[in-house]
């Protein structure tokens, strides 16, 4: 399989305070990673640096052989790299359509249209008009998913989608994943709920405090590894 | 008493004109929070490219907008990219001070430029011209000023909420960081919205050209008056910076028929009145 994307000891930085230590990474064509680790451990600031939002040295991040660590984030969109963001992060001032129309605006082709987004979440269809911001969580992170897609990515990274929601919400989300990645899309899967994250994935990547500490197939890992990786100590 | 309503007759008529100071003010803090110290001598700035225009070309200053308004959009695209946009960020201080340089640097090259004499676009008979209105005389120009108010803020408003461009604008204020994840290039977002706003300010100087004599000095006061219809009309609504110009002219008609040296007095008592009352100015947009 042909290497989506890699990092090469990826550094990041806020300011004095370094978030990530050489970090490595790779994600082939068509798969799905899921990404763990503690508050704070680096990795929402990991998928901000791969979106272009943190700035890197170039080859520190290299999508389909082109090292794209510096590049802006709107450019980085058009290459075909989406993030549906931790907390959401809907623009208030649209309606649920126009959040998703925006997230067209970088007018790549593929599978995903307005039609296919409200096929996949019947009830935005009845929502489209209203704002936003007067959704339920659940409906909010719908959204934010549709707007990733209209994009029509081919590697989409999500982070946290089922935080804050309702576990029956969780349940429905993820049930849509597999019709998401199916589309032939390359997945990166941030996630606190470590059994969801490991049920949809086929390896998966733990961080603690800005660095890898667990890089295994899912099928493999066990749950002392898990342990071990996350918190950083022998249960 | 027919007096008085022709004095508020002729302010709501002013206030159209004023809208049209307020408008590009209001769109540009709207996208981008930056308070443009030097909107007015970018008010003036126009008006001296109407009249260069009407005197290069022979042409009618509204003919002349067929120049200006090009003109002044590309003034702004280059103004934002070149130099606003290194201003933006976290601290509100850096645009007020570069925008501050920028209006003393706009006075003092229209100055070199035009000298201080007074200047007039020359509109021709629409000038003088007046309609009889129930026993009131009401002048063209301030009535078609007045009604390009009104269609001016129609099509913001139009732009605003019914089109990609508006849904940019809108994005961008909302969440710099992930409109730009969503491939907007916020840079060029903002270059789009200076230009917009300085289209308006073409239209705006034009129609100041013809309505009374303009210097280089004036530009500071054109600035105020601006400012003073966003905030009582409420920020972030531009039918509310319509009312707000009303308001201001109403109150500085209304003032300058007690005492004409009272019209610039009134129109700052009832921007007091409202701030004091309203503090968030009568229709602020409605936070979701
Ligand atoms: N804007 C910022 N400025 C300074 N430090 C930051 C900023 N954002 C994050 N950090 C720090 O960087 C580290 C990594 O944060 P990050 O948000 O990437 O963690 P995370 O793994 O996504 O955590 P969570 O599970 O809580 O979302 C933390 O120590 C955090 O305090
Ligand atoms: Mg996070």
């Amino acid at each position: 399989m042909p290497e989506v994307l890699s990092l090469n000891a990826l550094d990041a930085r806020y300011g004095d305070f370094q978030a990530l230590f050489g970090v490595d990474m790779t994600l082939a064509e068509g798969e799905v990673i899921a990404i763990i680790g503690a508050n704070g451990a680096g990795k929402t600031t990991m998928l901000r640096s791969i979106s272009g939002l943190l700035k890197n040295k170039p080859g520190q991040i290299v999508y389909r052989g082109r090292p794209i660590g510096g590049l802006r984030a709107d450019v980085v969109a058009h290459l075909g790299i989406a993030l549906v963001p931790e907390g959401r992060q809907l623009f208030p001032s649209l309606s649920v359509e126009e959040n998703l129309l925006l997230g067209g605006k970088v007018g790549r082709p593929g599978p995903w249209s307005l039609e296919k987004v409200y096929d996949l979440f019947p009830i935005l269809k009845e929502r489209r008009r209203q704002a936003s911001t007067s959704l339920s969580g659940g409906q909010q992170q719908m959204v934010a998913i549709g707007r990733a897609l209209m994009a029509n990515p081919d590697l989409v990274m999500f982070d946290e989608i089922s935080l804050g929601l309702a576990p029956v919400v969780i349940k429905s989300i993820y049930d849509a994943l597999p019709g998401i990645v199916g589309e032939g899309m390359t997945a990166m899967i941030v996630e606190q709920d470590i059994l969801k994250a490991l049920s949809v994935s086929s390896r998966v990547y733990c961080l603690q405090e800005g660095r890898v500490s667990l890089e295994a197939r899912t099928e493999d890992v066990t749950h002392d590894q898990i342990t071990q990786a996350y918190f950083g100590v022998v249960a | 008493m027919i007096e008085w309503v022709g004095a508020i007759v002729q302010g709501t008529l002013l206030g159209g004109l004023y809208a049209l100071f307020a408008a590009g003010l209001s769109l540009i803090f709207g996208v981008m929070r930056l308070v443009n110290i030097a909107h007015g001598d970018l008010i003036v700035l126009a008006a001296y490219l109407g009249l260069s225009t009407t005197l290069m070309l022979g042409v009618h200053p509204f003919v002349a907008l067929i120049v200006v308004m090009p003109l002044m959009a590309a003034i702004g695209y280059a103004l934002q990219r070149g130099v606003l946009n290194r201003t933006l960020g976290p601290d509100i201080l850096p645009p007020l001070l570069v925008t501050f340089g920028l209006s003393v640097i706009l006075q003092n090259a229209l100055l070199e430029g035009f000298t201080a004499d007074p200047q007039k676009l020359n509109g021709g008979a629409i000038e003088t011209a007046s309609l009889a209105v129930g026993g009131l005389a009401v002048g063209v120009l301030p009535l078609l000023t007045f009604a390009i108010a009104v269609a001016v803020i129609a099509g913001l408003q139009w732009v605003f909420y019914a089109t990609a461009l508006g849904r940019g604008f809108r994005a961008v204020s909302d969440n710099q960081d992930i409109a730009q994840i969503m491939g907007l290039n916020k840079a060029h977002v903002f270059g789009l919205a200076m230009a917009l706003a300085l289209a308006v300010t073409a239209i705006a100087g034009i129609l100041l050209g013809m309505r009374t004599s303009f210097d280089p000095a004036i530009g500071g006061g054109r600035l105020i008056f601006g400012f003073e219809a966003v905030i009582i009309g409420g920020l972030g609504n531009l039918w509310g910076t319509l009312a707000g110009g009303v308001i201001l002219g109403v109150a500085q008609t209304l003032g300058a028929k007690i005492d004409p040296g009272y019209q610039v007095l009134a129109g700052h008592i009832a921007f007091l009145v409202v701030l004091a009352v309203r503090p968030n100015g009568l229709f602020p947009r409605v936070e979701h």
